[in-house]
């Protein structure tokens, strides 16, 4: 501690009252809103907190790591006049940390070259820079049809025993980024750099993106934040808030291209929801407090680009829908900041279609800067609009089929039932080290309008249908 | 901003996030303006209870504790008003965020205070008023040349009459005066009149008289100006859950529609969607004038990840920006994208000071502040000797939770607006743009535009639309039997409007907005568009009673080029003219 911090610290014996994770401290002058807390109990733990609310006699703190063990007189607690901050240095890649921030790997400690406030300051909306280099990540559903550009945040939302962790793991290790032909000649530019936050998940889904990334050498270039299920649920509301502070370290001091993985952020609101309950804070819906949106929103908008800056940060956050329920708080309200959402579907997995994505209801709303001539190609627009409203009729055409039976089909809505079940078992499923490039998928996408007749395909201008459709004959 | 020194200083007592209480503020009155703690945070009080005063913080409350002070500045939340809000982009409570960018790099930090409108920059003041005349408030004094496309009209600010005693052409800076008058009665001291004034945002400023509206706000959109037009000084709501195309639309207005001033409030939305529009306003030309559409736009942008309390704030500051230049005789229109987010800082607010909540949590005033702000909109004769007329159009987006239209926000919106443009999850995952259902929307401006555009566009505009939109509830109908009894059982007749439908959504309703052509339909070229679909359907059904077999109908050539009009400019008249010629051949010759 130096002198000047030694001077700002305030300490204090004994509280006022323990509830739930939070505590409430009596009898201290100086203290500021945001600041960050240690509660020293008599067996020398030390938990961090931060405080939530002062008025002239009280103050209010939030205890990362649980209040167990924590009694009215038996704790000194001390106030350390900052925010909570992440020591960071260019020897955090390839390292592992806890939720507080604490080296996790057994490896020695980090030597910081800067300390940083984890709750970051907004960006300016005049210095962003707009996300328009498409991301190749070897998806074709993600490619075709929801492009990823550097820069974007496009959450996974999936359900329980659906396989998101498999397709953010492909992502990280395929994604590259094809911006000039000559960067395409050579094979790809520079992979990114991960920085994976798990907040509440299981230890072997935390493994599995570990081992994953020490296997195809990814680990080099990754930094790992992991609260796992049974660690303090109040410590996931520090989690994305360390990583993407990381991440902003790497992407705008070490001008790299950071992917930010954050998995689980269902388990992350409802931390938040645990310590709106305690301060008894009117709820909103499904009693997530009313700031649930705000609160997202500091923590979704740490994605992009910004002017003058090389680097960049694209977020991939992970949310399980309860009961599959788009409509429930988490993912409406992370649909409302984020730039669209891929949905992983359960009837597509349970047909054996891997990965499961549904793209009726999935979107990137960056696509249309990113595609194109000089992007991917020419054609990439209207052949995704195409197949979307082709296996938008095809679905519906089957479900009438459903109740009709086949015959009530005319033979142009059969064609269509014909395209989308093609499409779900070419152009969805793919395998887990399948390594699509653009080109390839839009000529499966194609190869698939060609079921259909000509006059059918009104999203596509009449040059392209000239020099890429082929119609398959019957 | 000047800070008085008569009232008191307070002492802060309590700080829980956005919301600062503090006592010793005698003299300081409710809305007024404050600085909090030693980083002279700018916040407002929103509460008197006895000693004690809510403050709420524009800005991020870290660092503030009890015992700093607070210095009260004696006036209300006010925006400057003067030439140089053309072409830029404040936040919530009208900060330049260009210039904090300059200045403080790419993040906005804590305390940042700049004066919103240029000090050092000179104008070219045109004096258009002569020395010796009478002046009353809304007089125009002179112009400025503030853009290409926006001609600055410098009026006699509010409570100030008399006769003029010095005007002069100069290169002046905002603080300068230009001109000075002598009040009628009092034999006082004169009136000096700078460019620049300031104006309490939570105050809508004074008009002569509200006119009923009575032209359209074109937009270019088909769905919107055939279907469910606004009219200048009109107001519009734009519901629909996320992915449904809100901003898009907003965005698209923003672009095409036919106003003179656009303000484009970003509240509580994306960060890169504000990128995007400072990016390519300034590349995207204005249909009219061919300028950059950056040369007629103000930006209010508060992203979701900046402070909650100045999100509340961006939709006042806005809006009093396009009232000054409603009130220069301009047609303005405002977007506000979006209100859901307003008043959920609203609500945030409200349950910090512990509130009894209503619906949703939401205060119990949510839908008296929503109608106070869209009754700023109308159609109006400005204040001034001249009887200038000025429009202030408003289109609010709403993001309904789940999409659920019965939540508190969308009803008490749909309480006062006049326009409902319902967006539909379904149409948006087919991709079919823009995703306005036109079942359930709905326009009470439709007399009004019939009117104008029966006189000015076609005389049959006006069945036309009654006709389309007869089929596609038809089709609705229709729709609903196929899926009991398959498409087979339907009369030939049926089919064809069923078939005549799709025609309608496909190659009229459906509109590309990236598409050079597409995004921008003239309303001439939209009554065309329907005309040629609506002759096809007359002609086909008389085919239809000659005998000839529905199939054939539907495989006429003809379609695809009917399906290819919305891409052929305007201009080429002869190309829609040949499409009904060949409508004509083709339906006529089939025996």
């Amino acid at each position: 501690m130096t002198y000047r911090e030694y001077l700002t610290v305030k300490d204090v014996f004994g509280i006022k009252d323990v509830f739930g994770p939070l505590v409430i401290v009596e009898g201290v002058e100086g203290v500021t809103y945001g600041e960050l807390t240690e509660v020293r109990l008599p067996t020398g733990d030390i938990r961090r907190g931060r405080v939530l609310e002062i008025s002239d006699s009280a103050v209010l703190v939030q205890v990362f790591e649980g209040t167990l063990g924590i009694g009215r007189d038996n704790v000194r607690v001390r106030f350390l006049g900052k925010g909570q901050e992440i020591q960071v240095s260019r020897d955090i890649l390839g390292r592992v940390f806890d939720g507080e921030g604490r080296v996790a790997d057994g490896g020695p400690p980090i030597i910081p070259e800067k300390r940083l406030n984890i709750n970051g300051s907004p960006i300016n909306p005049y210095a962003r820079d707009y996300p328009n280099e498409f991301i190749q990540t070897g998806i074709s559903t993600i490619d075709g049809l929801n492009t990823l550009v550097r820069g974007q945040k496009l959450p996974i939302f999936s359900g329980a025993g659906l396989p998101h962790a498999r397709l953010a793991a492909q992502i990280a290790r395929q994604a590259r980024l094809l911006s000039t032909g000559q960067e395409q000649a050579s094979g790809g530019t520079e992979a990114f750099a991960v920085v994976f936050a798990a907040m509440g998940i299981t230890f072997e889904e935390a493994d599995y993106f570990i081992s994953e990334f020490r296997q195809t050498g990814a680990m080099e270039r990754a930094v790992v934040f992991v609260n796992l299920a049974e660690d303090p649920p109040i410590e996931r509301l520090a989690v994305p808030r360390m990583a993407l502070t990381a991440a902003e370290y790497l992407a705008f001091e070490l001008d790299m291209h950071v992917l930010v993985i954050l998995t689980d952020m269902t388990n992350y609101s409802e931390a938040l929801r645990e310590v709106s309950a305690a301060r008894r804070e009117v709820p909103g819906r499904r009693g997530y407090p009313g700031y649930l949106y705000t609160d997202l929103a500091t923590i979704y908008e740490r994605a992009g680009r910004l002017k003058g800056k090389k680097g960049s940060i694209t977020q991939i956050p992970i949310l399980t829908m309860p009961e599959d329920d788009k409509t429930h708080p988490v993912p409406d309200l992370t649909g409302y900041i984020t730039e669209g959402q891929l949905i992983l579907s359960r009837t597509l997995y349970n047909q054996g279609i891997s990965p499961p994505v549904d793209i009726l209801p999935s979107l990137s709303r960056l696509k249309d800067k990113g595609i194109g001539r000089g992007k991917t190609r020419e054609d990439h627009a209207d052949v995704s609009n195409q197949l979307y409203a082709a296996y938008a009729r095809g679905k519906s055409a089957k479900e009438l089929a459903v109740i009709l039976g086949e015959g009530a089909l005319s033979p142009t809505d059969r064609l269509y039932v014909e395209f989308s079940d093609r499409f779900d078992r070419e152009f969805v499923q793919q395998g887990e080290g399948e390594n699509r490039g653009i080109e390839e998928t839009l000529d499966i996408g194609w190869r698939l309008l060609g079921i259909l007749p000509r006059k059918e395909l009104k999203r596509i201008r009449p040059e392209y249908l000239d020099k890429y459709y082929k119609r398959v004959s019957q | 901003m000047t800070e008085g020194t008569t009232k008191s200083e307070g002492v802060i007592t309590r700080v829980a996030g956005p919301l600062v209480v503090a006592n010793g503020l005698a003299g300081t009155k409710i809305f007024d303006m404050v600085r909090v703690g030693r980083l002279r945070l700018l916040g407002e009080v929103i509460e008197i209870r006895g000693a004690n005063y809510s403050i709420q913080v524009y800005e991020e409350t870290e660092g503030i504790g009890p015992g700093q002070p607070v210095y009260p500045s004696g006036e209300p939340l006010s925006v400057e008003l003067g030439p140089g809000l053309i072409g830029a982009i404040f936040d919530g409570i009208q900060r330049p965020l260009d210039v904090i960018n300059a200045r403080m790099g790419p993040y906005i930090v804590k305390g940042a205070g700049y004066p919103p409108l240029s000090r050092d920059k000179k104008w070219h003041f045109q004096p258009t008023a002569k020395e010796g005349g009478r002046v009353a408030p809304g007089d125009v004094l002179g112009t400025i040349r503030e853009s290409p496309l926006v001609e600055h009209r410098v009026m006699v600010p509010l409570g100030v009459e008399g006769e003029l005693t010095y005007i002069e052409e100069k290169e002046a800076t905002l603080e300068e005066v230009i001109a000075r008058l002598r009040p009628e009665r009092s034999e006082g001291t004169e009136h000096e009149i700078t460019l620049l004034h300031r104006w309490p945002v939570r105050q809508p400023r004074p008009t002569y008289k509200k006119l009923p509206p009575d032209e359209p706000l074109v937009t270019g959109q088909r769905i919107l100006d055939t279907l469910f037009p606004v009219v200048k000084g009109g107001t519009a709501c734009v519901p629909g859950p996320f992915g449904s195309g809100k901003t898009v639309i907003q965005q698209q207005l923003a672009k095409w529609a036919d106003a003179d001033i656009i303000v484009y409030v970003g509240c509580g939305e994306r960060g890169n969607e504000m990128a995007d529009v400072l990016l390519s306003f300034p590349e995207l030309k204005d249909p009219r004038s061919g300028r950059p559409l950056m040369e007629r736009t103000v930006l209010v942008a508060n992203t979701s990840n900046m402070p909650v309390a100045a999100r509340e704030a961006s939709i006042f500051t806005g809006i009093t920006i396009a009232e000054y230049y409603r009130d220069m005789g301009y047609h303005v229109a405002l977007m506000a994208d979006s209100t859901s987010r307003w008043a959920e800082a609203m609500r945030e607010i409200s349950g910090r000071l512990e509130e009894m909540p209503g619906e949703e949590g939401f205060p119990p005033y949510l839908g008296s502040r929503l109608a106070t702000f869209y009754e700023r909109a109308g159609n109006i004769l400005c204040l001034g000797s001249e009887g200038r007329k000025g429009t202030l159009s408003v289109i609010g987006s709403v993001s309904p939770p789940g999409g659920d239209l019965s939540e508190p926000v969308t009803q008490a919106t749909l309480r006062v607006v006049k326009v409902f443009w319902s967006l539909d999850d379904r149409l948006a995952s087919q991709r079919h743009f823009p995703a306005v259902n036109w079942l359930t929307s709905y326009s009470l401006y439709q007399p009004v535009v019939d009117e104008y555009a029966g006189k000015r566009i076609a005389a049959g505009w006006r069945e036309n639309r009654r006709e389309a939109l007869r089929i596609l509830q038809r089709e609705s109908e229709l729709e609903e039997l196929v899926r009991l009894v398959g498409i087979e059982a339907l009369s030939p007749e049926d089919r064809l409007i069923m078939e005549v439908a799709r025609m309608i959504r496909e190659d009229f309703l459906h509109q590309n907005a990236y598409h050079e052509v597409d995004t921008y339909t003239p309303m001439e070229k939209q009554y065309s568009l329907l005309e040629v679909v609506l002759r096809f359907y007359t002609q086909a059904q008389e085919a239809l009673r000659r005998g000839i077999e529905l199939d054939r109908i539907i495989d006429l050539p003809v379609r695809e080029e009917i399906a290819k009009l919305r891409y052929i400019p305007v201009t080429q008249k002869e190309v829609f003219q040949g499409v009904l010629d060949r409508i004509n051949e083709e339906l006529s010759l089939q025996t």
